[in-house]
């Protein structure tokens, strides 16, 4: 019986031996293999496209993409740059690339063969020059970019009476809301069938919010306050990118969350307890409770896709300055400082960067590619699904928009934001809070 | 192993009044180097996993430290900021009134349980439908409950509505969401700790309920006289287990608020995690790691205290 089970040990261990030497085989023979991760589902048929392609071009090279969810997706980015699983090119965002520039996790694409032809002017003005570090290095080659819109319901707006010429013209101030406030007053309906700018209305029992809910936007307010925000001309930091002093106790800034998050008292944007993980804005736009939705032009296949609502978008609006203002955001390929395989890495993210496969992608008709070319690509593809795509590219070409915000210690900037801008939501805190969290963040940034 | 060596009965002989010690030595050492082949993954396993990583947090806790980086010495500097910093005692706040609903609701409801399947049915099938939640994940049993609770579209929030009441915010208002998600951990582990605590029923000899009977005790007096008393050490074991389980609560938070509305749910694991993994503050994380772990030493030690827990009342 004991060297039966002596034998028995002795095997298992063998096996464990020899299948961990099988696993580390594996991995040395994968110098020509490129691994590649993003997150979006939506987009993962053109990017497959766009390997296959690749790979015919370099025979014997092998891109193996792995697509999870944004959340998992920065998790186990993080994990695996610690275990050094790390893959060799992925889809990075523009809110954690600071973070990872100083634990410099990132190799600088303009010292490897390939990615160093990467040029400026190659993409959309902004673009490439957002991938640029403090050290003057090029960490991201431009893959795509997106700017935000709102989404209206067709149907819902024709009863309010409210024209698509009127909607794409609307104008906005911190005082009334403007025209803005008007129309999505307009477009809130209560249970007993009265509208927002009706007498009686009641506020609490709201059948249609005029204004989807988002929750509270954190630190960055994309689909959120932020085109208010930078419509009065106010910018997060001190500069466009790389700022060291954050603005959020800014009058400006203040005057645009007060009268945001107003909205929910006044009954035209839900309160921020319906908003949940599960009830984001598409939901609510979708199901019928929420009549239009600022949201990104990565979303547009989703709210054109719901069936029975038949939707369409309209511009931000005007503001104080006399212009608007959208976000524009892009995201970009990273290769790891300590990819298994640089070379192949930066041949795959060169072909990822080329007009070729960015015209792939812009002919899926899902996002828009940093190229002017895979760009008009893009348009050309939305409208043979019948949909409009110029509140998007409209402020591009009027250089309209404005960059997301890129500074050190991003995410201890969003982790002190995000309660401080839900304390005003759902419990009413006055806005003067954001003094002491500014100072907070500012004081971090000045270390 | 040791059954087959001790069931051969001695030979009343000389020989082997002789032969017996030296064969119970080299029995003795057998068995030692058996016992160690036995222990070894375990302690292995609690080398690597736990002894290790605990010393490791602990020095941790006295450093700068972003994964990537090598440390770098702090002394005590991240349990100043610990002991400075208001999120860190609300997300602690948080976590005791997680804990207290927790685990009041869930050792009541479980005792109860218990009692009924020991008194009333003997029914395997029950007992596997009381255990169902348990198979379920955590990470499972909060996606849908999230979605049955869901303030505007959950079916939870539809009957609510359809008997004329307001919609209730069970996961997105400050008041109502811990209680709630303590509730869904209740439904979920109620199972399993009633079949701990039945399994200790199980152990109360059945004629002290008859001499209890005898005497004219009602079933309700039994309870409180003969079975709680004698169910106090593993109910003490019981409780030790699930409140050092209930503070560590993590991952139904993950799915179902991530610490929301304005840190109303941020429970200590939770903001721990959020520390290491979302802000590289790996040092600082360590800190409130080890002030989780004294806390609970400290509750564990009382808590075993005054149960006492290591003896029975069953003479």
């Amino acid at each position: 019986m004991r060297s039966r089970a002596v034998t028995a040990l002795t095997g298992a261990l063998a096996l464990a031996i020899v299948s961990g030497c099988a696993s580390g085989d594996a991995t040395r023979s994968a110098s020509r293999t490129v691994t590649y991760w993003l997150w979006d589902a939506n987009q993962l048929p053109a990017y497959e496209t766009c390997a296959q392609d690749f790979e015919k071009r370099n025979p014997g090279l092998d891109v193996r993409i792995t697509q999870m969810g944004w959340n998992d997706y920065w998790t186990k980015l993080t994990a695996s740059f610690i275990a050094g699983t790390q893959p060799d090119v992925f889809t990075d965002h523009i809110s954690k690339f600071a973070q990872f520039a100083d634990l410099k996790v990132l190799a600088p694409l303009d010292e490897l063969p390939y990615t160093n032809k990467i040029e400026d002017s190659d993409y959309q003005p902004g673009l490439a020059s957002a991938w640029t570090g403090q050290d003057g290095h090029r960490y991201g080659a431009p893959k795509d970019w997106d700017t935000v819109a709102l989404f209206y319901n067709k149907e819902m707006a024709r009863e309010a009476g409210l024209s698509p010429e009127e909607l794409n013209n609307l104008t906005w101030n911190p005082e009334d809301g403007g025209t803005f406030e008007k129309a999505i007053a307009r477009l809130t309906v209560d249970e007993n069938g009265r509208r927002g700018d009706e007498k009686g209305f009641d506020p609490r029992r709201v059948k249609v919010y005029g204004l989807a809910t988002n929750d509270a936007g954190d630190s960055d307010g994309q689909t959120h306050w932020s085109s208010f925000a930078a419509s009065t001309g106010w910018h997060y930091t001190d500069k466009k990118t790389w700022g060291t002093r954050y603005n959020y106790d800014d009058p400006r800034f203040k005057e645009t969350i007060d009268w945001y998050f107003g909205l929910a008292k006044k009954g035209y944007l839900p309160p921020q307890k319906d908003f949940s993980e599960t009830n984001g804005p598409e939901v609510q736009f979708g199901s019928g409770t929420a009549a239009t939705a600022l949201h990104g032009s990565w979303m547009i296949q989703t709210y054109y896709g719901f069936k029975g609502v038949d939707a369409a978008t309209a511009r931000t609006p005007v503001g104080p300055t006399g212009k608007r203002a959208t976000m524009m955001n892009g995201l970009a390929d990273s290769i790891t400082r300590n990819a298994r395989n640089k070379e192949g890495a930066a041949k795959w993210v060169a072909h990822l960067a080329s007009a070729d496969c960015q015209r792939t992608v812009g002919r899926s008709g899902v996002v828009f590619p940093a190229t002017k070319d895979g760009t008009d690509t893009a348009v050309r593809a939305y409208a043979e699904d019948g949909i409009d795509v110029d509140a998007f590219t409209e402020p591009v070409a009027e250089k309209a928009t404005f960059p997301f915000p890129i500074t050190d210690f991003g995410a201890d900037v969003h982790g002190l934001m995000r309660p401080a801008m839900q304390d005003i939501y759902a419990n009413d805190a006055p806005v003067d809070t954001l003094d002491r969290t500014n100072d907070q963040i500012n004081l971090l940034l000045s270390q | 192993m040791t059954v087959t060596s001790t069931a051969s009965p001695p030979l009343s002989t000389a020989k082997s009044a002789v032969t017996r010690p030296l064969r119970r030595i080299t029995r003795h050492r057998g068995d030692g180097a058996l016992a160690a082949v036995f222990i070894a993954p375990a302690l292995l396993g609690f080398l690597v996993f736990l002894l290790w990583p605990t010393l490791r947090g602990i020095y941790l806790s006295f450093t700068q430290f972003n994964l990537l980086t090598p440390p770098r010495w702090a002394g005590l500097d991240n349990y100043v900021r610990m002991v400075n910093d208001p999120v860190f005692w609300e997300s602690l706040a948080v976590t005791v009134e997680y804990v207290v609903i927790n685990i009041g609701v869930q050792t009541m409801a479980a005792l109860a349980v218990a009692v009924l399947m020991q008194r009333l049915t003997r029914s395997a099938l029950l007992r596997s439908v009381v255990l169902a939640p348990y198979l379920v994940s955590n990470v499972v049993a909060g996606i849908v409950w999230l979605w049955m609770l869901d303030t505007q579209l959950g079916i939870g929030n539809q009957i609510i509505g359809a008997f004329g009441f307001e919609h209730i915010p069970f996961l997105t208002d400050e008041a109502w969401a811990i209680p709630t998600i303590a509730l869904i951990n209740v439904w979920r582990h109620v199972g399993y700790t009633a079949l701990l605590l039945f399994a200790g029923l199980q152990a109360i000899p059945g004629d002290v309920y008859e001499a209890a009977k005898v005497d004219g005790a009602s079933e309700w007096r039994m309870f409180w006289r003969v079975t709680l008393p004698l169910l106090r050490p593993v109910l003490a074991v019981v409780l030790i287990m699930t409140v050092i389980g209930s503070f560590q609560v993590f991952d139904t938070v993950a799915v179902t608020t991530l610490g929301g509305p304005a840190n109303a749910t941020n429970v200590l694991q939770l903001y721990i995690y959020n520390s290491a993994f979302g802000r590289f503050q790996f040092g600082y994380a360590s800190a409130m790691s080890v002030a989780l772990l004294a806390v609970l030493s400290v509750i564990t030690v009382i808590q075993y205290r005054m149960t006492r827990a290591g003896h029975t009342d069953l003479g």
